[in-house]
């Protein structure tokens, strides 16, 4: 080897070794491959969430091309024609007609249509999934407050992406999702009946919004999309991933498998098990099936009707607003049953948004954070986290009470009631008793961190006495649940001017709150002069 | 005169017998095509004394606590005069009737009667004052316009029903059933008698015809799987987003696991 010339090199070059090089001599991608191939990934199964929502989002990329290729969004009427029998000569708009086309009369358009479908509810899905991961273990905290705005944007374009599919097909079910759309907007005060008009090209349902949503679901919203999963990944690659605190992790590494080879191996599997789920649950589940729902119509709306579940939450928050908020006042209808659920569900978002600044806020911590919380270890934000769930959860159960009323022989009346508690006690519930697990798992974690865990074994003394022997903790498992940084609430101080602002006086309380109850973690002395008391 | 007399003419002395006889054997024939359709499917004869009997027996014995000795209703049950045979061949024949218990509304359980006692109690009723007959067969077989059934079935029935016939909530503890295995005749007199909570379609409102329309397009979604595969129960997107946060997600958060387990 060492004596081969320059010459024969060249002829002895693996046919992959010459392309690389030649490449590299054009691009110089060497560098970027060798910085980029290096990073390191950490393992951990919630660290994949977010893949799986590229991925899903990847197959509804390449499933919607396919069924742009055949959909018309256009509302002219026309007289079904394909073969589905119980819709043979029913007037129906082209969009409907085409959609129908596309799943009976399309070589595998029923397939790529589900497809696209189930990965769009599993693509928000993830999202949701990846979004509860980041929050309970603090990983949107400095330097990633940036890319948690991003990802809560990717979550509102993918809901707006969901419903102007939705809404595509004009069948009943999308125009009953549109008619509630337009019953919000015109709820509005002042603006509502112009915007509503703005929106549908004249009076509902018109003949121009289905085109409009087309513009939106396959050019404007696939574009920011992409365009915030690139900044999303590029924070990723900048800032590093996060890792659960172990032995050897710290603040200023990432411990995992490099992304070349293995981790992009890995990943590149996965994305063709999450389209082989995928593929499979379309091919064999049916999901919007149009061709029962029929043409759209005004008149009729079905029993069961729900928009796709990421839209639940709003709808549910329309349901249990109680009767009569709907007042004339100064020659003009107001309609707090659709203003107060707008504003709360606003004021959720904003809130959810902004969470991170917030709690920095809050917490007056300026460090970098780098290893992720164990939920336990910050019971106020696990609190405020579940708190949050809840109230969701309950505005999402609400828009299937009617099928919760059937399905459990229940009343609708005693479901929206119910739900109402949920949305505005539960939270409340949900706080305390999650803040008060979390204080109480940390107190068991400090237990065993200083006097070991239990074994099982029962020992008599010589007096006679009765003792279970603990076991010390091995040194691996015990870094789990040491490394953790302690946080103190803010003390009140004089600003420049000398002076305590009220501010800052609600600020230091705000703080207070947070902290209260606070377990801080085990410290090495602590740990040194318990570890001699073995009972 | 003569002529013209001859050609207005007399009539001939048998043609008002001629046309009695064409005239009682058009209504005669079509009578007992009639009552031979519905006779074929009662196979118990409507007009006798001894069916109406039977069925007063049975009446008195499973019914008259809540309806009273005579049908004239008391203050547990309705009075029945007027409801027709074709109210209680539904209520008794999908088992709703005898109730079991004073609820929102009849449930549906196991049919108490054999067909010929559900029939004899149908006539016994019937006989008690005029009201909707058992539909004929050519009504209740499917056979008509699936796609003009499925328009009215989504304008007059969905709201309630679900557009797939897979049922839904109404108010206070009330349901609108599931269509998914209810027979052809079942869903004619429903919308003949309008049964617990549903309103009544007459024929003023949906002609015979629209509701054998109504049955075929029933009938089609009853006899047809969903062509997208397992329909998840036909509820729309509850179920949907149930399943694939429970099964979708679910199993990939366990291939997430499979795939970052440490090997052993």
């Amino acid at each position: 080897m060492s004596t081969a010339s320059p010459t024969t090199d060249t002829q002895k070059r693996s046919f992959t070794t010459s392309a690389a090089v030649y490449v590299n001599e054009r691009t110089s991608i060497a560098g970027f491959i060798k910085e980029l191939g290096r990073k390191a990934f950490p393992d951990h199964w919630s660290f994949l969430l977010g893949e799986v929502a590229l991925f899903s989002f990847v197959v509804i990329l390449i499933s919607g091309t396919f069924l742009t290729f055949f959909f018309q969004a256009s509302m002219a009427e026309v007289h079904y024609d394909g073969s589905y029998v119980p819709l043979k000569g029913v007037e129906m708009s082209v969009a409907m007609a085409s959609t129908l086309d596309i799943s009976f009369d399309v070589r595998g358009g029923l397939f790529v249509r589900q497809m696209h479908h189930w990965a769009a509810l599993l693509f928000v899905a993830a999202i949701g999934l990846h979004m509860l991961r980041i929050y309970f273990t603090g990983a949107f905290r400095k330097p990633r407050e940036f890319n948690w705005v991003i990802g809560f944007t990717l979550f509102i374009l993918a809901m707006a992406e969901g419903f102007t599919g939705y809404s595509l097909p004009d069948d009943l079910l999308s125009g009953n999702g549109l008619r509630i759309i337009d019953g919000l907007v015109k709820g509005i005060p002042v603006i509502g009946t112009w915007t509503s008009f703005l929106i549908f090209g004249g009076e509902f349902p018109g003949t121009q919004i289905v085109g409009r949503l087309y513009s939106l679901h396959i050019m404007i919203l696939p574009a920011l999309v992409i365009a915030f999963i690139a900044l999303h990944l590029v924070f990723v690659v900048v800032h590093k991933h996060t890792q659960y605190a172990g032995p050897g992790k710290t603040q200023q590494n990432a411990v995992g498998p490099p992304i070349l080879p293995i981790y992009a191996a890995k990943a590149g599997g996965f994305f063709f098990i999450i389209f082989g789920v995928i593929a499979l649950i379309a091919a064999l589940f049916t999901i919007n099936p149009i061709w029962n729902y029929g043409p759209y119509d005004p008149s009729p709306v079905s029993a069961g009707t729900q928009p796709d579940w990421y839209i639940g939450f709003a709808d549910g928050a329309l349901r249990l607003i109680p009767p009569g908020w709907e007042f004339v006042w100064l020659d003009r209808t107001w309609s707090f049953n659709i203003i107060v659920p707008l504003v709360a569900i606003g004021i959720f978002i904003v809130l959810v948004l902004m969470y991170p600044f917030i709690e920095a806020w809050i917490t007056g911590d300026k460090r970098e954070h780098h290893i992720a919380d164990r939920p336990r270890n910050a019971p106020t934000r696990t609190a405020i986290g579940a708190a949050g769930v809840t109230f969701y959860a309950g505005l999402w159960a609400a828009a299937s009470s009617d099928i919760l009323a059937t399905h459990f022989w229940l009343t609708m009346e005693g479901v929206i009631h119910a739900l109402q508690a949920v949305v505005v006690i539960g939270p409340f519930i949900a706080y305390f008793i999650t803040k008060r697990v979390c204080i109480a798992l940390q107190k068991k974690d400090r237990e065993i961190v200083l006097h070991g865990y239990e074994s099982g074994r029962i020992v008599r003394l010589p007096g006679g006495e009765y003792i279970e022997v603990h076991e010390p903790l091995d040194e691996y498992d015990r870094w789990r649940l040491v490394s953790f940084e302690s946080y103190a609430p803010l003390m009140i101080r004089p600003n420049a001017r000398g002076k305590i602002t009220a501010g800052q006086r609600f600020r230091a309380s705000l703080s207070r709150w947070f902290f209260e109850d606070r377990i801080a973690p085990v410290t090495k002395g602590e740990l040194e002069s318990g570890h001699g008391e073995h009972h | 005169m003569n002529r013209q007399k001859r050609r207005t003419g007399r009539r001939h002395p048998l043609a008002t017998v001629a046309l009695l006889a064409i005239g009682l054997v058009f209504t005669g024939g079509a009578y007992a095509a009639l009552s031979a359709g519905t006779t074929a499917q009662a196979e118990t004869d409507t007009t006798s004394q001894q069916t109406i009997d039977e069925g007063k027996k049975l009446f008195q014995a499973n019914c008259a606590t809540c309806h009273g000795l005579s049908a004239q209703g008391t203050d547990n049950g309705p009075s029945l005069i007027g409801v027709g045979a074709a109210a209680v061949d539904f209520q008794v024949g999908t088992g709703r009737m005898p109730m079991q218990m004073q609820g929102p509304q009849a449930q549906e359980k196991p049919v108490q009667f054999t067909d010929e006692q559900v029939k004899q109690l149908a006539y016994y009723v019937a006989s008690l004052g005029p009201g909707p007959d058992i539909p004929s067969d050519h009504l209740v077989n499917g056979g008509g316009d699936a796609a003009s059934g499925a328009e009215l079935f989504r304008i007059n029935c969905a709201m309630c029903h679900n557009v797939a016939g897979a049922g839904g909530a109404l108010t206070e503890g009330k349901f609108a059933p599931p269509l998914t295995d209810v027979s052809g005749v079942h869903i004619y007199e429903a919308m003949v008698t309008g049964p617990q909570n549903m309103p009544v379609f007459n024929d003023l409102n949906i002609s015979p015809e629209d509701k054998r329309d109504i049955i075929t397009y029933l009938k089609y979604v009853q006899d047809n799987a969903s062509p997208g595969g397992f329909e998840l129960g036909s509820l729309g997107p509850v179920a949907e987003g149930l399943f694939i946060w429970i099964f979708g997600l679910g199993a990939i958060v366990a291939i997430t696991v499979w795939i970052t387990a440490k090997s052993n």
